[in-house]
């Protein structure tokens, strides 16, 4: 005969105020089964976990069922309670009585009545439990961070630093990311790049860490500790040993009319091109869309100027397969395209750009040399539009719109407005913004200083129609508190567009398993409590990924991230999960559907031998699970016909008698 | 005359479909306008005095004949509040109140002709009813 004790939580007002607790304790004492029960202020308290404690040990319960909030909340801390007086932690029940009782009910009586139901479907789970044991498994001691941009590279860094080894994948020639493109950063207007190449040169350096760059995650497997991943080493056709990054295939290439993605093909490479000065690792790519020898089997420039014989043609794309104990995802964010916003006519003029265009025409790297010159006649602008918003906030996403705020903005076009203004103080600049969103250090003094010092106009409104005429831009726009309709005869518009996360994030996160938002953004497994994990074990976000952010931001959050893979990779083992589901032999059909619908392939099928009443050996295949790939989510138990497919801790019987106590 | 009539935003409401709380005042509405200079209210103006439940004066301004129904700001609105067709709600409220009842169920079946889409009759009864 079980034992089982009732411990139902008021959780201060929280429970106390739509269920009357006492009464779901009274009820609990006539459960066949039930030798204790009663009701406390917070059962989570020192004193509430005693209470439980004592109970166990005066009554020698068989079972506990605590009433309270959510097991995601509080489980583990009751388990670990009983476990303290020796009752294996599987032996205890939550019945969830505040976020699926009291939270949703305003009428006590009902509310009562659904608390005293849910606890005795728990008190019917609680008489089936059998104790369970978690096995352990052994941790990899090396991480993954998926992006080499300055969330990777810091994430990489900390994690080396703690001496644990770290790969960084990244699709791109080199490392460095958007922060290697920028030209200052706000609000201190320090120099991006003088910022950035250092921990990139860091980066190569680190004997930790290890760069495969120009690569690609193509496969996931496994679990936390425990992943298998595949990477795609893309064809580079350049030995990556061998070069030394000399250029002097990018300068003999004869093919450079290709546009170059470091300048968002504000000018051209060449077919074969090192991406910026400072890359890491500073090796020649063979672009195969444009190479002539390998598009036309003609030419062979580059192969005979290279002195380190470091080109080959016949270079093919590479998988590996690497273990690793902890993954990151770290890829950050593109800018949306705004091609569909005709209004503004950035697909008719070169001189309406997006910010990380006028990014790289401020640049002392970028294609005009730092010098500002519209792309159209290489002209000085005399006077530049900014629209804030382009993308950014709209409920409407027939045209690629975000409903959210993309958050950088403000502060670069402020940026962008002052260094415009510190070196050609004649300028014109016209902002035009919905709201001015400055929350940071020193973040509005830094938008009042483009206002107050540098007289840049700041106008509450919007632009409807940028027209190209005659080499100017015609801009009509709105200044909401002068209620005026203006025009503006413009030299160029620059368009603070959304940004969006990486195109790659999407198929990434199915890879993963790691869940995301509507938008595509990285979920976290708690918005406030933990903004650095993914809720899939063993996966971690840093940076933009997981939203907007700005550099600072981004850089505490790869820290943090980094922190947590730390403590991941100096566990030795990791306890497992107990609840994970097993095969009935004797039931099982060997029909697969099991297997096929198993999302962590944890399920295999082996022939065995079974010995037959007439004393005659019978060879049937049959369905085994592997307890520690297996997350325990229950979808063979539902799928296999035969039912021979159980899950400790929800076995098939535990559910059901749950069902009857509800019926009943 | 008008004066005499008032609508709630509730009835604005449901004539447009529009919800002017979604207006975020960005001012792309009035940015756009191509008649902006005729209108004595502009469009962001109107979607806040609507808000406001201010629509007395909207029905005896001049402005909502102003409007082209070029649907330019329905077009660039982020936040579909789409001014157009809360001027064109508040101009409908106008020409019931004044009337009253232009079309009655009894008078279809004479007026009915073969080719006649249904979408027409519904939105007579929309337009031509209180």
């Amino acid at each position: 005969m079980q034992k089982i004790g009732v411990f139902v939580c008021h959780c201060g007002t929280n429970i106390a105020a739509t269920v009357d607790v006492e009464a779901v304790a009274e009820a609990a004492r006539h459960v066949p089964g039930v030798v204790y029960a009663t009701d406390y202020t917070y059962m989570c308290s020192q004193s509430g976990q005693d209470l439980i404690k004592d109970a166990v040990k005066k009554y020698g319960l068989t079972g506990v069922v605590v009433c309270s909030c959510s097991p995601r909340m509080h489980e583990k801390t009751f388990r670990k309670a009983v476990d303290s007086v020796g009752m294996n932690p599987y032996l205890l029940e939550i019945a969830n009585i505040r976020e699926q009782c009291s939270w949703v009910h305003k009428d006590k009586e009902i509310g009562t009545k659904k608390a005293i139901a849910l606890m005795k479907a728990a008190v019917a789970k609680a008489e089936l439990d059998s104790p369970l044991t978690a096995g352990e498994t052994p941790v990899v001691k090396r991480a993954l961070v998926i992006g080499g941009g300055i969330a990777g590279m810091q994430t990489a860094l900390d994690i080396a630093d703690a001496g644990y080894d770290v790969d960084i994948v990244e699709k791109n020639p080199t490392i460095g990311g958007k922060m290697a493109q920028l030209d200052k950063t706000f609000p201190t207007l320090d120099c991006s790049s003088c910022i950035v190449t250092p921990k990139m040169v860091e980066v190569g350096q680190n004997e930790k860490i290890h760069i495969y760059s120009y690569s690609e995650v193509t496969n996931v497997s496994g679990f936390v500790g425990n992943f298998k991943v595949t990477i795609k080493r893309k064809a580079r056709y350049v030995d990556e040993t061998k070069c030394t990054g000399c250029g002097l295939c990018t300068e003999k290439c004869p093919m450079k009319k290709v546009p170059n993605e470091f300048n968002l093909g504000l000018n051209n490479r060449s077919a074969v091109y090192i991406p910026f000065a400072q890359a890491v690792p500073k090796v020649a790519t063979i672009d195969p869309n444009y190479c002539l020898m390998l598009n036309k089997g003609v030419c062979g420039l580059c192969s005979k100027v290279c002195g380190a014989g470091a080109i080959n043609y016949k270079d093919t794309d590479k998988e590996i397969e690497v273990e690793y104990g902890a993954i990151v995802a770290a890829t950050g964010y593109e800018i949306m395209d705004v091609s569909k916003y005709d209004e503004y006519a950035y697909s008719q003029s070169p001189d309406v750009v997006t910010s990380l265009e006028y990014e790289r025409l401020m640049n002392a790297a970028g294609p005009t040399g730092g010098e500002l010159l519209r792309p159209s006649d290489h002209k000085r602008p005399k006077t530049i539009v900014f629209v804030q918003c382009v993308g950014s906030r709209e409920c409407d996403s027939t045209r690629g719109g975000k409903p959210y705020c993309s958050k950088i903005c403000c502060m670069y076009t402020a940026k962008h407005a002052m260094l415009t203004k510190d070196h050609y103080p004649d300028t014109d600049i016209y902002v035009f913004y919905i709201d001015v969103r400055t929350p940071g250090k020193n973040f509005d003094e830094f938008y009042r200083r483009a206002v107050e010092q540098y007289g840049v106009h700041y106008i509450k409104g919007a632009v409807g129609k940028v027209t190209p005429e005659n080499g100017k831009l015609i801009v009509q726009a709105s200044d909401l508190l002068m209620n005026e309709q203006l025009t503006i005869d413009a030299d160029m518009v620059v368009l603070a567009a959304a940004i969006e996360p990486s195109h790659s994030a999407r198929h990434l996160a199915t890879m993963l398993t790691a869940s995301m938002d509507t938008n595509d953004w990285f979920t976290e497994a708690h918005p406030k409590l933990r903004p650095v994990e993914s809720p899939t074990a063993g996966v971690f976000l840093s940076g933009v990924c997981q939203g907007p952010k700005d550099i600072p931001e981004t850089v505490a959050q790869a820290g943090a991230a980094a922190s947590k893979v730390i403590g991941l990779l100096s566990k030795d083992k990791l306890a497992g999960n107990p609840c994970v589901a097993h095969s009935d032999e004797m039931m099982c059909t060997g029909c697969s559907q099991c297997a096929d619908v198993c999302p962590y392939g944890a399920i295999t099928y082996v022939d065995k031998e079974f010995r037959m009443r007439d004393r005659t050996t019978k060879v049937r295949r049959v369905a085994q699970v592997n307890p520690a790939v297996c997350q325990g989510c229950g979808a063979c138990t539902v799928t296999c016909p035969s039912g021979a497919m159980d899950l400790n801790g929800f076995s098939n019987s535990e559910i059901m008698a749950e069902v009857d106590a509800l019926c009943r | 005359m008008a004066s005499n009539y008032t609508v709630t935003p509730e009835e604005i409401l449901a004539i447009s479909g529009v919800n002017p709380r979604r207006c975020m005042k960005c001012g792309r509405c009035t940015a756009t306008c191509p008649a902006f200079a005729e209108m004595e209210y502009h469009p962001h103006q109107f979607v806040a005095m609507v808000e406001s439940g201010r629509i007395g004066e909207l029905m005896n301004s001049r402005s909502i004949y102003r409007c082209l129904s070029c649907m330019a700001c329905i077009e660039r609105c982020p936040r579909q509040v789409d001014p157009a067709r809360l001027i064109e709600a508040v101009r409908l409220a106008v020409e019931r109140k004044q009337g009253g009842n232009h079309l009655i169920p009894d008078q279809v079946p004479e007026r009915l002709e073969p080719d006649m889409p249904q979408q027409l009759l519904v939105s007579a009864y929309r337009k031509y009813t209180k």
